[in-house]
């Protein structure tokens, strides 16, 4: 059965569409990977339980798009996962940046589910079976990620006196990354002009917007006004990705021929 | 090579498929409405299945599990099992069976939908408190009941579209 990228006849746009999936596997498996560390430290039982979850959820999502490629071009989904050069990776820095404190994470975690959830929604629009299928049994998973994500918001910016503070400053600082989500490139172009997005990247992120400023509102935090900072899109990464690949791919690097 | 008529042959296959276990929860993965379809051709069988959760770390030992018992039959010279994502996986694809399986292993089952309200397994009481939506395993979530004052879990479905 030939997959999602043989069956586009156009090379450009089957370039370009590959390049979306690559961005989408790398967002999660990154994000997933962060999640990750707060396995064993997260503030009580239950949302250590839940970020792990979170986690293992990422990392599978991404495992799936990863499979989408490898099944096209026979190759193998780990190394596509681990073998990579830093700058071969697609993901946006929000997702790559250290855990800085618990708020930092829940304001991440609803910033980027608010994307995903949109993002999902246009590649199940797409029409490009079966990632098309993937992603609106997706949309469906990702919920319960926002719930989590909306619930400690509240929760933190309704704290005492120091919880709006320390909730607002981690907004200011994830917002330029938050922003770098929508980076706009070729491939997108090229996407809108083949008919397989049906909404550039300057919409998207006017759509985010408008989605995150109601939940934002809701727990008294005001909507930063930084501007976008961008390259991840591009393959260039902050040194905080440098550290997470290095300590992500440690035992595959030990024997990338090893079946696990 | 034993050659066997083909509705024979597709009745043996259902039968195998029934008593292969999900990994995580006593139920066999016909009960739980994994298998979308069977097509043989030939003796080349081929089953498409839906995951219930893509992150399940189930999914890779299913597979496994399938394909070994669909080639352990007589008959049957290749087996192709795949994950197809043609449709979600949701609660009506659970057969009364494995509903009352499910039960009986402790779990909170919800009729229809995970938004319904739930119900205590042990004292079918509504006066429940969710303690997380993220349980033991991605399909259960833990809720704590005040009538009977017992901790229980709720089988856990992706959320309803």
């Amino acid at each position: 059965m030939p997959g999602v990228l043989t069956a586009i006849a156009d090379p450009s746009v089957r370039a370009a569409f590959r390049e979306w999936l690559v961005r989408i596997a790398d967002d999660e498996l990154v994000i997933g990977h962060r999640h990750s560390e707060w396995t064993g430290f997260g503030p009580d039982i239950e949302s250590d339980v839940a970020m792990s979850s979170i986690a293992q959820e990422e990392l599978g999502h991404g495992r799936a798009f990863y499979e989408q490629i490898a099944q096209d071009e026979g190759s193998d989904i780990d190394r596509l996962a681990f073998g990579r050069a830093p700058h071969e990776y697609r993901h946006a820095a929000l997702l790559e940046q250290e855990n800085d404190g618990w708020e930092y994470s829940i304001v991440r975690l609803v910033l980027y589910e608010a994307f995903e959830v949109a993002r999902l929604r246009l590649v199940a629009a797409s029409g490009q079976e079966p990632v098309a299928g993937l992603a609106r049994i997706l949309t469906r998973e990702e919920r319960y990620h926002g719930l989590f994500a909306e619930t400690w918001l509240t929760r933190l910016a309704g704290g005492p006196p120091e919880g709006p503070g320390r909730v607002q400053a981690a907004l200011d600082a994830a917002w330029p990354d938050a922003l770098g989500l929508f980076e706009a490139t070729s491939a997108d172009d090229m996407l809108l002009r083949a008919g397989v997005l049906t909404s550039s990247p300057a919409a998207q992120r006017e759509a985010w917007i408008d989605a995150v400023r109601p939940v934002l509102d809701r727990c008294g935090l005001a909507l930063p006004t930084a501007a976008a900072r961008e390259g991840g899109r591009r393959g260039e990464h902050t040194p905080a990705f440098d550290r997470l690949l290095a300590q992500m791919t440690e035992v595959w690097r030990s024997d990338p021929e090893a079946r696990w | 090579m034993v050659t066997i008529a083909a509705d024979t042959l597709e009745r043996a296959v259902w039968d195998i498929l029934a008593t292969v276990e999900d990994p995580e929860l006593p139920i066999s993965i016909v009960d739980l409405g994994l298998v979308r379809d069977v097509r043989i051709e030939d003796g080349r069988v081929s089953v498409r299945l839906v995951p219930t959760w893509i992150a399940c770390p189930a999914l890779g030992v299913i597979r496994r599990r399938v394909r070994d018992a669909l080639v352990s039959l007589a008959g049957v010279r290749d087996a192709a099992v795949d994950y197809t994502y043609d449709e979600p996986w949701t609660l009506e694809r659970v057969t009364a069976r494995g509903r009352a399986q499910l039960a009986s292993h402790g779990l909170s089952v919800p009729r229809c939908r995970f938004a319904e309200p739930p119900v205590c397994p042990y004292c079918g009481s509504h006066d429940v408190v969710a303690e997380s939506l993220f349980g033991p395993t991605l399909c259960r979530a833990t809720y704590l009941c005040r009538s009977c004052r017992n901790p229980f879990e709720r089988f856990k479905p992706p959320a309803e579209a």
